[in-house]
């Protein structure tokens, strides 16, 4: 059987460093930072105060009230996302058959703010008014709701769920879309992640791990990938929507082509809960497969959007797979990590790298790394490698490829391919 | 109106988004003003956080309109 092929239709990025995916390209190319105090709740006796928040987010502006209620703040980037990729997408949903639209929207956590405040809540009233929890604390709150919400909004019958692997699962969620249009079960699919995980459960949670930052007096340089003074991950929050389309159904009504999806991989390290392998094993078999998927060599690939979030082990292992996978070509092509700009979105990461890895095709330009400064350098780090820091670099981008790798050693990787015809 | 339909009414228009003339005393939660069947128990829950009493689900069954609501309230509220 012939697989499909499929190509990129629709953008959507609500992001820490603009709310429209033009807003988000444009400030990650002039290397503006998203971090600042943490305004979602009073951090102050936090190890941690700082994160990049998204900005001036009202869903209303968007939503009926009565809606948005129902929705934890995770749901809400969501369907605006969602809501601008399809626009952008140009698609008349009047002519299409919804029965082959679906969803595939990747979460990492899910509604942790409203789980928090409906277990406060109870713990508060168990003695008084007994066990009562809000009828739409589990569906405000469980993971694969954004999904749910975005078909009904629209009336997409496809394939409908959500994709977890903590900060893979979006990754994971385009891996899955792609295959269901490739194997020819869907005309387009509705491809994202989001996450709203800055609250108290989810900065203290990760704050116990010792995986966040704790550089609270220089919040705007504290994601510093593969920089030697680095001390962890920032979160971030927001949501990244791609409209994946097969493409005869795109031409056929003459849709503007981003890119072309081009291979996906998934692997796990098999190895620990939160560390990444040492020697990038899990990093290394992805990108492979990835690779294979595509049907490409690793001199095909210019730009690698990586994982890179900035925390001691993680950078070096990624590197070293990187080397070990792409050998000689690896310092050849581009590396950059925009979590230096946008923080970690977590299970929304892998849908906004994607979209950089798509534009920075599209555009032939590379966002950067920022926060490098000269001489903060690991020796553990071959500095040969092309890190595009500080600055964005034009150069051709045939193919780039984004990496995300999840706790629980999961790993997922999208190959993006200019589209010729 | 009583000070008890007031407050009731003031919660059916937070929580249900409808205008507050909408809500008459007759008006039914799920055939008029737009509830579902969680709208409806979360209805009940935020009468019995305001007027820190106790609907048990045989009686909660029965409350249909706003004024089997204030009815209700009137009735049992301390």
């Amino acid at each position: 059987m012939e697989l499909k092929r499929v190509v990129v239709t629709g953008l959507g990025a609500l992001t820490p460093v603009g709310n429209t995916y033009p807003e988000f390209w444009e400030n990650i190319l002039k290397g503006v930072s998203g971090a600042g105090p943490i305004t979602h709740f009073d951090a102050s006796k936090f190890k941690t105060q700082f994160a990049c928040e998204v900005k001036g987010f009202n869903a209303t502006d968007f939503l009926d009230r009565k809606e948005v209620r129902k929705m934890d703040l995770y749901t809400q980037f969501a369907i605006v996302c969602a809501k601008e990729a399809i626009e952008d997408c140009g698609m008349d949903l009047e002519k299409e058959d919804l029965n082959r639209i679906g969803v595939i929207y990747g979460v990492g956590i899910g509604g942790i703010h409203t789980f928090e405040e409906e277990v406060i809540n109870y713990a508060l009233t168990r003695e008084t008014v007994g066990p009562k929890f809000n009828p739409f604390f589990i569906p405000k709150m469980i993971a694969d709701i954004a999904a749910g919400q975005i078909s009904i909004m629209y009336g997409f019958h496809g394939p409908n769920f959500t994709t977890t692997s903590a900060c893979a699962s979006s990754s994971n969620a385009i891996a899955d879309a792609f295959n269901y249009i490739r194997l020819g079960k869907a005309n387009a699919i509705v491809a994202g992640g989001a996450e709203a995980a800055i609250f108290e459960a989810g900065v203290g949670g990760f704050n116990a791990m010792h995986a966040l930052s704790t550089r609270n007096d220089d919040a705007q340089h504290a994601s510093r990938p593969f920089s030697a003074s680095r001390d962890g991950f920032i979160m971030g929050e927001g949501a990244g929507c791609l409209i994946l389309e097969e493409l005869e159904h795109a031409k056929a009504r003459g849709a503007k082509i981003y890119a072309e999806l081009a291979g996906v991989g998934a692997s796990a390290d098999a190895y620990h809960l939160t560390a990444s392998h040492p020697e990038g094993l899990g990093a290394k078999l992805v990108m492979q497969n990835a690779l294979e998927d595509a049907g490409m060599k690793p001199e095909d690939i210019d730009y690698i959007n990586v994982h890179g979030t900035s925390t001691p082990v993680g950078d070096v292992s990624e590197v070293k797979a990187i080397k070990d996978v792409f050998g000689d070509n690896a310092y050849k092509l581009n590396i950059s990590s925009t979590k230096s700009m946008t923080g970690h979105l977590l299970g929304a990461a892998g849908a906004v790298e994607a979209i950089a890895s798509i534009l920075a095709v599209k555009n032939d330009i590379v966002p950067p790394t920022i926060n490098h400064e000269e001489g903060d350098n690991d020796e553990n780090i071959d500095y040969n490698l092309n890190f595009t820091f500080n600055k964005a670099q034009k150069r051709t981008v045939r193919a780039a490829l984004s990496n995300t790798f999840g706790f629980g050693g999961h790993n997922a990787c999208v190959i993006v391919k200019k589209f010729v015809e | 109106m009583s000070e008890i339909a007031s407050r009731v009414k003031a919660i059916i228009v937070d929580k249900l988004g409808v205008e507050e003339s909408e809500v008459t005393n007759e008006a039914s939660f799920t055939n008029d003003l737009g509830a579902d069947s969680l709208d409806t128990v979360e209805l009940i829950m935020e009468f019995e956080k305001e007027f820190s009493i106790s609907i048990p689900d045989d009686q909660a069954e029965k409350i249909a309109t706003v004024g089997d609501a204030v009815s209700y309230i009137e009735a049992n509220a301390k």
